[in-house]
C-alpha cells in the first residue's frame, strides 16, 4: 500500500489576536490507496475541520493551519495559493457533503451540473462529456441515467441526490474521496444502499476514501482503518477490526458501549386497561396546488398506563403526524383519539385545555425548542403558571425538576445558549414533566444528539417514565434506539401502521417485509459489539440478524 | 447589553449618526436658550446673507433668522417624526402579529387590507388626508402614521409566520399558555430586532414626509419646520440660496444619521452578517 496523503502534526486554530486554543491539535494520519479510512468522533471533535483543512477549504479569516504539514504524493499542501488549489480540487480530491440538497444548484438540470465540472477541468468535446456523465450516473447506480440527466434536483429523492453529488465528486477521477457525514441526513434503507455503493466504487476505482461519521454502526459497515478523534486530538487509530473489537482507549470503549445494539428487551408489562386509544385516525395534507399526501391512513394504536411504545418509520411515514395529532397540534380528518375513554378529537380549544396537561411533548431540536430569551427555570415553570399554580410554588417545583434531570445548582438561572444540546434536551424533559403528564410524546428526542449523550438522555427517559408511571410514545427513525427502551414497537410506512409487537419480537423476529428491510439496513449489523463491561472483551461474535 | 453596545460601536457610520442625532436633539432642546426670540419674529433686515452681523446663517425674505428657524424646526421635526413612527410601529406590530399568529381567514383579510393601502401612493394619500382634515400637528402625525404602518405590518407578519411553528412556541401551546401570553412573551421578543431596525429607518422617512408636507404648505401653520422654511423661500432660490440650503442640509444630515443608526443596529443584531460585509 502506498500512502496517498500524509498528515503530520496538523494544528488548526482560530484566527484572532493573541494566543488562541487550537481547534485541531497535533493530528497525524495517512490515507492509502485502495482503502476506506473512517474518522469517527462526536460533534466538536475536529473531524470535519481536519477534512476541510486538507481540502484547503478552511473559512478564510476564521480558521488557519497553525502548524504541521499535509503531503499529497510527496507534495506539500500547506501554504498553497488558491490558484494551485483550484487545480488540485476535483482532479485529486473529490468531496461529498452531508446535505445533498444544498450541494446541488436547485435550478440546473443534474446532468448539466456534472457536465459543468468536466467542462471546467477538461478539454473533452461535448459528446465525450455526455458519455462520461452517463457512465458516472451508471457508476453511482442511478436508475435510468438517460432520463435522469434532464431532471432537476427537487425531482429526485434524497438518496438519488446524494448519488448525483458523489457522481460530481468522482467526475475528475480523483485519488481521494472525502465524504463528510454523507449518509447522516438519509433514511436508514437509503443509507445502506449508499454505503454499499461507496464501498463498491472504492474497490472498483482503487481510490482512497476518507469517511467522516459519528456512527459506529456505519464505521463497522465500511471501514478498513479507523481514526477516533476527540476535542481536536486523535485518541486512537488502527485497523478496523482491532478498534471495533478490542478498543484500547477509554474514550473509544465508552463510545462503543454507548452504541445502541442488540436490545435485551424489557419485562412484559402486565395487561392494564388502555389509557390512550387511537382508532382509525386519518389525515391528509393538501398543498395549495392540490397535491395531496396521505399522512395517516386509518391508524389505530393503544397505549397503556406506564408503557413505552416506539413509533418507528422513515421520513414521510407519518410518525410525527401521529404524535402531533395526540397532542392536539394537528387535527385529524377523521377517527378518534380517546384518553381514559373520553374523546379528544373535535374538542374546542377551551375543552382541550383540561386534557392538555396530561399529554406533553419532548421536541427534536434542542436548539429550537427553548425560547432563547427565557431563563430555563422560567421555561419549565411557565406551564404550571399557565394552569394557575402560584408563581413561587411553580418556580420551586421547576428547580426540583431540573435537579432531577441533572441540572441542579444555579443552572436554572441561566439561559439556553449556555447549555449543550444534551443539557437542553434535559430541560425539555423537565418542562414536559412540570405539568405532571401521563403521556409523554418524544418526537425524535435523541436524534440530534451525540451517541454518548444520546445514551444518557435515554437513561433519563427510562428513569423518569418509571418514577412517574408515565406512558411514553417514542418516535424515532432508529430501530436500534427504539428496541432499547420500548416495550412495544409500531412500524409505520407511508401513513400506514405495518407491524406492531413486543420490541424484541419486532427486532429479532420481524414479520412484515418492510420491517425486515429496516432491520437489514441497520449499519454495522454484522458487527457484534464487544462486551466492554468486563476487561477481556469477547471476540466470539454472535450474529443476531434475522 | 454590553456586547450589543460593543457590536454597535464597531460600525463607525453608526457612531457618526448617533453623534449627529445627539447634536440635533441638543439643538432642539436648547433652542429657546440659544435663540430667545421667536423664530417668527422679524429680527433683522430681510435678505441678509450668512455670516452677516447678528445672523449666522442669514435671514429670509421677511427678515426672520434662518438659524433660529432651524433650531426651532428641529423640535417640531423630531417630535413629529418620533410620535408618528411610534404610532405606526404600534399599529404595525398589532396588525402584523394578529395576521401572522392566527393565519387562515384572519390573515387573508388583513393582508388584503394592507395591500389596499400599499396600492395607494403614500405621499398622495398623506397630502389628501392633511388637506381634508385641515393641517395641524395632530393630522400630520395621523397622516404619516397611516401611510407608514403597512410595510411594518408585513414584516411583523412574516416574522410571526416563521416563529409560529418553532418548537418552543409549540411547547408553549402545549403547556396551556394563552394566545396573548404566547404572542407577548414567546414570539414578540424574538422578532423585535428587525422591527427596531426598520423603526429607525421609518423615523428618517417620516422626517422626509413631514418636510415635504410643510414644503407644500400643508404643515401646521403655527409651527416652524424645516420643510416650511424651504417652501417659503423656494421662489427666491436663485437670489438667496442660503434660505433653502441650510434647512435642506439639516434635513439631509438628520435623515442620513437615522439611516446610519438603523444600519448599525442591524449589524449589531446580526453580527455575523455584518462582519462578512466588511471583510
Amino acid at each position: 500500500m502506498t500512502a496517498l496523503l500524509e498528515i503530520r502534526d496538523l494544528s488548526v486554530s482560530v484566527v484572532q489576536d493573541g494566543p488562541s486554543t487550537p481547534v485541531v491539535q497535533g493530528v497525524s494520519y495517512t490515507v492509502n490507496r485502495n482503502e476506506i479510512l473512517c474518522v469517527v468522533g462526536e460533534s466538536g471533535s475536529g473531524k470535519s475541520v481536519t477534512a476541510h483543512a486538507l481540502m484547503g477549504l478552511l473559512p478564510e479569516g476564521e480558521l488557519q493551519i497553525s502548524a504541521g504539514s499535509i503531503r499529497y504524493r510527496g507534495r506539500e499542501l500547506v501554504g498553497l495559493t488558491s490558484k494551485d488549489w483550484y487545480g488540485l480540487r476535483g482532479k485529486s480530491f473529490g468531496m461529498v457533503f452531508q446535505e445533498p440538497m444544498t450541494a446541488l444548484n436547485p435550478i440546473m438540470r443534474i446532468g448539466r451540473q456534472v457536465d459543468e465540472v468536466l467542462e471546467r477541468h477538461t478539454e473533452l468535446p461535448a459528446q465525450a462529456r455526455h458519455a462520461k456523465v452517463l457512465q458516472l450516473f451508471r457508476d453511482v447506480m442511478l436508475p435510468e441515467p438517460e432520463a435522469l440527466m434532464n431532471a432537476y434536483p427537487f425531482q429526485l429523492s434524497g438518496g438519488q441526490r446524494q448519488r448525483v453529488v458523489i457522481a460530481m465528486a468522482l467526475a475528475m477521477e480523483p485519488d481521494i474521496l472525502i465524504a463528510d457525514e454523507p449518509t447522516t441526513a438519509l433514511d436508514v434503507t437509503t443509507q445502506a444502499q449508499i454505503l454499499t455503493m461507496i464501498k463498491d466504487i472504492q474497490t472498483r476505482m482503487g481510490i482512497g476514501v476518507i469517511f467522516i461519521t459519528h456512527d459506529f454502526g456505519v464505521v463497522a459497515e465500511i471501514a478498513d482503518r479507523i481514526v477516533v478523534m476527540r476535542r481536536g486530538q486523535i485518541v486512537e487509530q488502527g485497523a478496523a477490526s482491532d478498534i471495533l473489537n478490542r478498543p484500547q482507549a477509554a474514550y473509544t470503549r465508552q463510545l462503543i458501549a454507548a452504541v445502541p445494539h442488540k436490545p435485551q428487551g424489557k419485562a412484559a408489562v402486565t395487561e392494564a386497561s388502555p389509557m390512550i386509544v387511537i382508532d382509525k385516525v386519518r389525515k391528509t395534507f393538501r398543498s395549495d396546488k392540490g397535491r395531496q399526501v396521505l399522512a395517516l391512513d386509518d391508524v389505530s394504536l393503544t397505549i397503556q398506563q406506564g408503557e413505552t411504545v416506539g413509533l418507528v418509520g422513515e421520513s414521510g411515514s407519518g410518525k410525527s403526524t401521529l404524535g402531533r395529532t395526540l397532542t392536539g397540534l394537528i387535527l385529524p380528518d377523521s377517527g378518534s383519539v380517546k384518553i381514559d375513554g373520553r374523546e379528544l378529537v373535535g374538542l374546542s380549544r377551551g375543552q382541550w385545555r383540561e386534557h392538555r396537561r396530561q399529554i406533553q411533548m419532548v421536541f427534536q431540536d434542542p436548539y429550537a425548542s427553548l425560547n432563547p430569551r427565557h431563563r430555563i427555570v422560567d421555561a419549565v415553570a411557565q406551564g404550571p403558571i399557565a394552569f394557575g399554580e402560584p408563581r413561587r410554588k411553580a418556580l420551586t417545583h421547576a428547580r426540583e425538576l431540573l435537579e432531577l434531570v441533572g441540572l441542579g445548582g444555579d443552572a436554572g438561572d441561566r439561559y439556553p445558549h449556555q447549555f449543550s444540546g444534551g443539557q437542553r434536551q434535559r430541560v425539555g424533559i423537565a418542562r414536559a414533566l412540570a405539568l405532571r403528564p401521563r403521556l409523554l410524546v418524544a418526537d425524535e428526542a435523541v436524534s440530534a444528539l451525540d451517541v454518548s449523550i444520546q445514551a444518557q438522555v435515554l437513561d433519563l427517559l427510562k428513569t423518569v417514565s418509571g418514577q412517574f408511571d408515565l406512558s411514553v410514545l417514542f418516535i424515532t427513525h432508529d430501530l436500534r434506539v427504539a428496541a432499547e427502551i420500548c416495550d412495544r414497537i409500531a412500524v409505520m410506512r407511508l401513513g400506514e401502521l405495518v407491524e406492531l409487537g413486543r420490541a424484541t419480537d419486532i427486532f429479532y423476529r420481524p414479520q412484515h417485509d418492510y420491517t425486515r428491510r429496516l432491520i437489514d439496513s441497520i449499519p454495522g449489523r454484522q458487527w457484534s459489539k464487544p462486551d466492554l463491561s468486563d476487561a477481556g472483551s469477547s471476540e466470539d461474535a454472535i450474529a443476531y440478524a434475522t | 447589553m454590553k456586547n450589543f453596545f460593543r457590536a454597535f460601536c464597531r460600525n463607525k457610520g453608526g457612531l457618526v449618526g448617533l453623534t449627529v442625532l445627539a447634536l440635533v436633539t441638543l439643538l432642539a432642546i436648547f433652542a429657546s436658550w440659544i435663540f430667545p426670540d421667536s423664530p417668527w419674529d422679524m429680527v433683522n433686515a430681510p435678505y441678509m446673507p450668512p455670516l452677516s452681523e447678528d445672523s449666522l446663517l442669514g435671514t429670509d425674505t421677511l427678515g426672520r433668522d434662518i438659524a433660529s428657524g432651524i433650531a426651532y424646526g428641529a423640535r417640531v421635526t423630531l417630535v413629529l417624526a418620533l410620535v408618528s413612527t411610534a404610532v405606526s410601529v404600534l399599529v404595525g406590530i398589532t396588525v402584523g402579529a394578529i395576521a401572522g399568529f392566527y393565519g387562515g381567514k384572519v390573515d387573508q383579510i388583513i393582508v388584503g387590507f394592507i395591500e389596499l393601502f400599499q396600492t395607494i401612493p403614500g405621499f398622495f394619500l398623506a397630502v389628501v388626508l392633511v388637506a381634508i382634515l385641515t393641517p395641524s400637528i395632530g393630522t400630520v402625525i395621523f397622516a404619516i402614521a397611516l401611510v407608514s404602518w403597512p410595510p411594518l405590518a408585513r414584516l411583523v407578519r412574516a416574522e410571526f409566520l416563521s416563529m409560529k411553528h418553532r418548537e418552543f412556541v409549540e411547547a408553549a401551546v402545549l403547556s396551556g399558555q394563552s394566545n396573548l401570553r404566547i404572542i407577548m412573551t414567546q414570539i414578540l421578543p424574538n422578532s423585535l430586532s428587525p422591527v427596531i431596525v426598520s423603526g429607525s429607518l421609518m423615523v428618517a422617512s417620516a422626517i422626509l414626509l413631514e418636510s415635504a408636507l410643510s414644503f407644500l404648505g400643508l404643515g401646521d401653520p403655527n409651527t416652524m419646520t424645516w420643510g416650511y422654511i424651504i417652501g417659503a423661500s423656494r421662489s427666491v432660490l436663485r437670489d438667496a440660496w442660503w434660505m433653502s440650503v441650510f434647512p435642506g442640509i439639516a434635513i439631509l444630515m438628520t435623515v442620513l444619521a437615522f439611516n446610519l443608526v438603523g444600519e448599525a443596529l442591524n449589524d449589531a443584531f446580526n453580527p455575523k452578517l455584518a462582519r462578512k460585509r466588511t471583510s
